[in-house]
Order: structure tokens, then sequence, then C-alpha cells
């Protein structure tokens, strides 16, 4: 009772810094986009002197609890599929999906480790040194589900099976091998050359061995804000969006259509 | 269903080392004369305090190689602790060592000091005097502690899933396997292992409720629960 009672008051009075802040854009980012999104907020908020919150996590907590009212103004996701999903529960203001980047996956390993994969590629993780492999849960997570495909057309899958161990999300996976535990990982380019991993080790996977991560951004119909979350989202689409993007290991869509609307 | 029952079996493991380890620690927390006491009670209680993500992310590093648990387990098993059914063993009981301890600390306390005495006087020395009368008169504590730490370790999420690795059958417990469910947007299976959760947890505290209940009349005092009303 007790702790239901705290709960709720934290949430009233949470509720209440939002209101009182309605100028703030409140934008859930996939984990992958932790160092992108920090500097394009950054980028903007000096451009403009808008305030930008990221809160970032997995994108199917994002899109659970935006189901149930979270106060967001934008998400960034790390698929399509959540966004369109959105979209057609009514939840996101139509036309305004954006497919913003592709993400890329590398095998990475700590500087430390025994094995190089920039020399052997994936023939690194069949070494006996490799005891286990940490990816993203295939089962939710597009960056593991692309791990999965990799690792199938190496023709590999069935000979590392035992060795991989699943992170709830990629980020975590990156935790695994950074803490040691894991002597592998397949991680998001993204996270691969943040400042704490850019000392480790990294392969970068030919784009042509996985399903492409398409990587959705749209407003949600609740926003409190939604001409800075247009805004924003225009900012992301420019120049200076697109290269800061490709900087933190994304590849950008070569026409840059908002990618609404059903097929 | 195997998530479940792998939850069960981490539950009982992990409610068996703390009751063998817990009880003899408890006794002497409840006896010791010591000043530097209340530092080791500090330290028992402090996963009552700590959030999941600090004691997992602890664990993680411990578990690592340049962690010293970890190389010790290298040392003795010649394989890593983390992603390991026996690591889920080890961050539970950490993670549930005060839900054991401080029930048994209670009901060792809880014991008249006259009839120690007696027990002494008698001629019993203080190992027999502890499972001729302390236990036996503290049967209620013991229960108390068994059921929460394995209901405590039954519902664990956050340690499990810093340190876990979600492998099936060896470290997706069912509160994983929950929470994987309702992340691919898989509600009605994530609803139906919540919901069997449920039962089970139900079941198993109605039960040993009902038992203790049984138990503290026949000792005819007062049983330790933490919210029981009384």
């Amino acid at each position: 009772m007790m702790c239901f009672g705290s709960t709720f008051l934290a949430a009233v009075l949470f509720s209440t810094a939002i209101g009182a802040q309605a100028q703030e854009l409140r934008v859930a980012g996939a984990a992958d986009l932790k160092f992108a999104l920090s500097d394009l907020a950054g980028q903007y908020e000096k451009l403009t002197g808008a305030k930008v919150n990221v809160t970032y996590g997995s994108s199917g907590n994002f899109f659970a609890q935006l189901q149930n009212g979270a106060p967001f103004d934008l998400l960034f996701s790390a698929d399509m599929e959540y966004p369109r999903k959105l979209e057609a529960e009514g939840l996101a203001e139509p036309e305004t999906l954006y497919k913003y980047a592709f993400g890329r996956i590398v095998i990475w390993t700590r500087a430390d480790a025994n094995i190089d994969p920039a020399k052997q590629g994936w023939n690194q993780l069949l070494d006996a040194s490799v005891q286990k492999i940490a990816i993203a849960n295939p089962d939710h997570a597009p960056y593991g589900r692309a791990a999965v495909a990799v690792l199938q057309k190496a023709g590999i899958y069935e000979r590392v099976k035992s060795k991989l161990v699943y992170a709830e999300n990629i980020s975590q996976a990156a935790q695994f091998v950074q803490s040691g535990n894991a002597q592998a990982g397949i991680v998001a380019l993204s996270l691969a050359v943040s400042p704490g991993m850019k000392e480790g080790k990294r392969w970068e996977i030919p784009a042509d061995m996985h399903p492409a991560i398409e990587q959705g951004a749209i407003i949600l119909r609740a926003a409190n804000n939604k001409a800075q979350a247009r805004a924003f989202l225009q900012f992301v689409k420019g120049a200076d969006g697109r290269a800061t993007l490709e900087k933190f290991g994304f590849t950008v869509p070569e026409v840059n259509l908002p990618a609404a609307g059903k097929p | 269903m195997e998530a479940l029952l792998l939850s069960i079996k981490l539950a009982i493991c992990v409610s068996a080392i703390l009751l063998l380890c817990g009880a003899p620690l408890a006794y002497w927390l409840a006896n010791s004369q010591w000043r530097g006491k209340f530092l080791l009670e500090s330290i028992v209680a402090l996963p009552l305090v700590l959030p999941p993500t600090v004691l997992g992310f602890y664990a993680l590093l411990a578990m690592g190689p340049r962690g010293p648990l970890g190389r010790l387990w290298q040392a003795v098993f010649g394989r890593g602790l983390a992603f390991t059914f026996g690591g889920l063993v080890i961050a539970s009981v950490v993670y549930s060592l005060p839900f054991a301890v401080q029930p048994l600390i209670a009901a060792f306390e809880g014991v008249d000091r006259k009839l120690l005495d007696a027990s002494a006087v008698l001629g019993a020395g203080r190992l027999r005097t502890f499972w001729r009368v302390i236990l036996p008169l503290s049967v209620p504590g013991v229960i108390t502690a068994v059921v929460l730490s394995f209901a405590h370790t039954l519902g664990e999420f956050g340690v499990v899933l810093m340190v876990g690795g979600n492998l099936r059958g060896i470290t997706r417990t069912v509160s994983i396997a929950i929470y994987d469910h309702v992340q691919s947007l898989e509600y009605v299976e994530a609803n139906r292992l919540a919901l069997a959760l449920l039962g089970f947890s139900f079941a198993v505290l109605a039960v040993v409720y009902g038992i203790n209940r049984q138990v503290a009349r026949q000792i005819g005092r007062r049983m330790w629960t933490p919210w029981a009303p009384r």
C-alpha cells in the first residue's frame, strides 16, 4: 500500500513537472541512438534555444508505454514496425513517419581480446577463446535479428548457436562484451564508435549480409508540442542532421522522402 | 512453462542455500555482543535498499574475467560464471539475503532466555540447545524466512536481466520470459504466463501461511511475519 501510494505520488509530481515545462520537447529514443541523438539534440538546442529532453530505452518498451499515454512528443524507434503500429492505432500523427537511418552492425571485442575481428571477420567467432557471443534478443530487437541473419548467411549459425547470449537490447549486448563476460558481440556500429567503445576492435559487417535495419521516427498524436517536434524532425532530415547520423555510424537513406502512408 | 519451472528451481536452490547459510549467520547476529555487529547488520540489510540494477551491475563486474568471483570460478571450474545457472543462484542469494536472515534473527531473539538457561543447566551444549530448543521454537520464523526468500527469488527480475543473458532453460526465468513477450507485443502469451505465476505464487503463500498459523498456534505464541494482520 505504501509502495502504491508513493508511486502514485511520484506520478502526480512527474506529470505536474511536465505541465510546467510545456516548451520542452520530449523525445523517446532507441538504445542504439544514445550518442547520435544526444549530439543532434545538443546541436538543435544551440540552434533554436529550445530544450530537448531525450529518454533512451527499448523501442518495444516505448511502444507499450505510448499505448498507455506516455508523455512523449516524438519517437525515434530502432525499426519501422513500432512507428507503423502506432500510426495504425491512431496514436501517431498521420504522414509524419520518417525513415531517418539504416543501422549498421559490427563484430566487436575488447582491445585486449585474443582475437581480432578486423583481420578475419566472422571466422574469429569460431575461435576457442570465444566462449560467449553477445547479441540483442532476436525475438524483439531488430539488431538481434540482423545478427542472427549474418551468422546464418556466413554459415556458422549452427556452430556458434550454443555460444550466443541474448541481451535485452543492443546496448546491453555491448555491456556484456565490455565487462568481459562475453568475448565477442555483434553490436550496433553507432555504439562501437562511441567514446567508451571506440578503443575496442571491430569489423564492420557488410550491409548486404543482413536484412536492412530500417529505423523510423514519428510524431505522436498526444504530443504537447507538435510544432517543435516537426521542427526537430526537419532538422534531423536536413544536411546537418544527416551528417551527424553518418558520423555516428548510421547510413542515411538516399532519397529523402517521408516514408509515410501505407504501401 | 519451461521458464516458470526454471524460476521455481532457482527459488528452491536459493532458499535452501539461504536457510543453510543464513541460520548460522542469524544465530550469531542474534546472540553476539560484538560492538561492530551493526556494520554486519547493515551489510545484510543492504539488498533491501539497493535497486536490483546496482546489485546486477556489480554482479556482472564481479563475475567477469577481471572480477574476483569470476577469477575464482574460472580457476576452480574452468569456465565463466555469468550467463550460467550457478551465476544466477549466487546473485540471487545475495539479493534475497535479508529476506532470509531478518526473520531468522527475529525468531532466534524471540526465544525465552530462561529456556536456554534451563537447557544449559540440564547439561546441554550450545549446539544441542540450538537443535532441541531454539530451532523448534523458531519454526514460524524459519518458515517465514524460507517463504520470503523463495517468493523474492521467484519474482526477481532486475538482477537476472543484468547477468542472465536470457538463455532458454538456463537463465530465462519466468519474469524475463514475460518481459520478452511484452517486448515482442505478444500480450496474450505474456498474460498467460503472468497469470500462471500469479496463481502459483498465491497458492504457495496461502498454503505456507496456513501452515504457519497452525504451527504458531501449537507453539502458542505469535508468529513473526512482516505484514500479516495481527
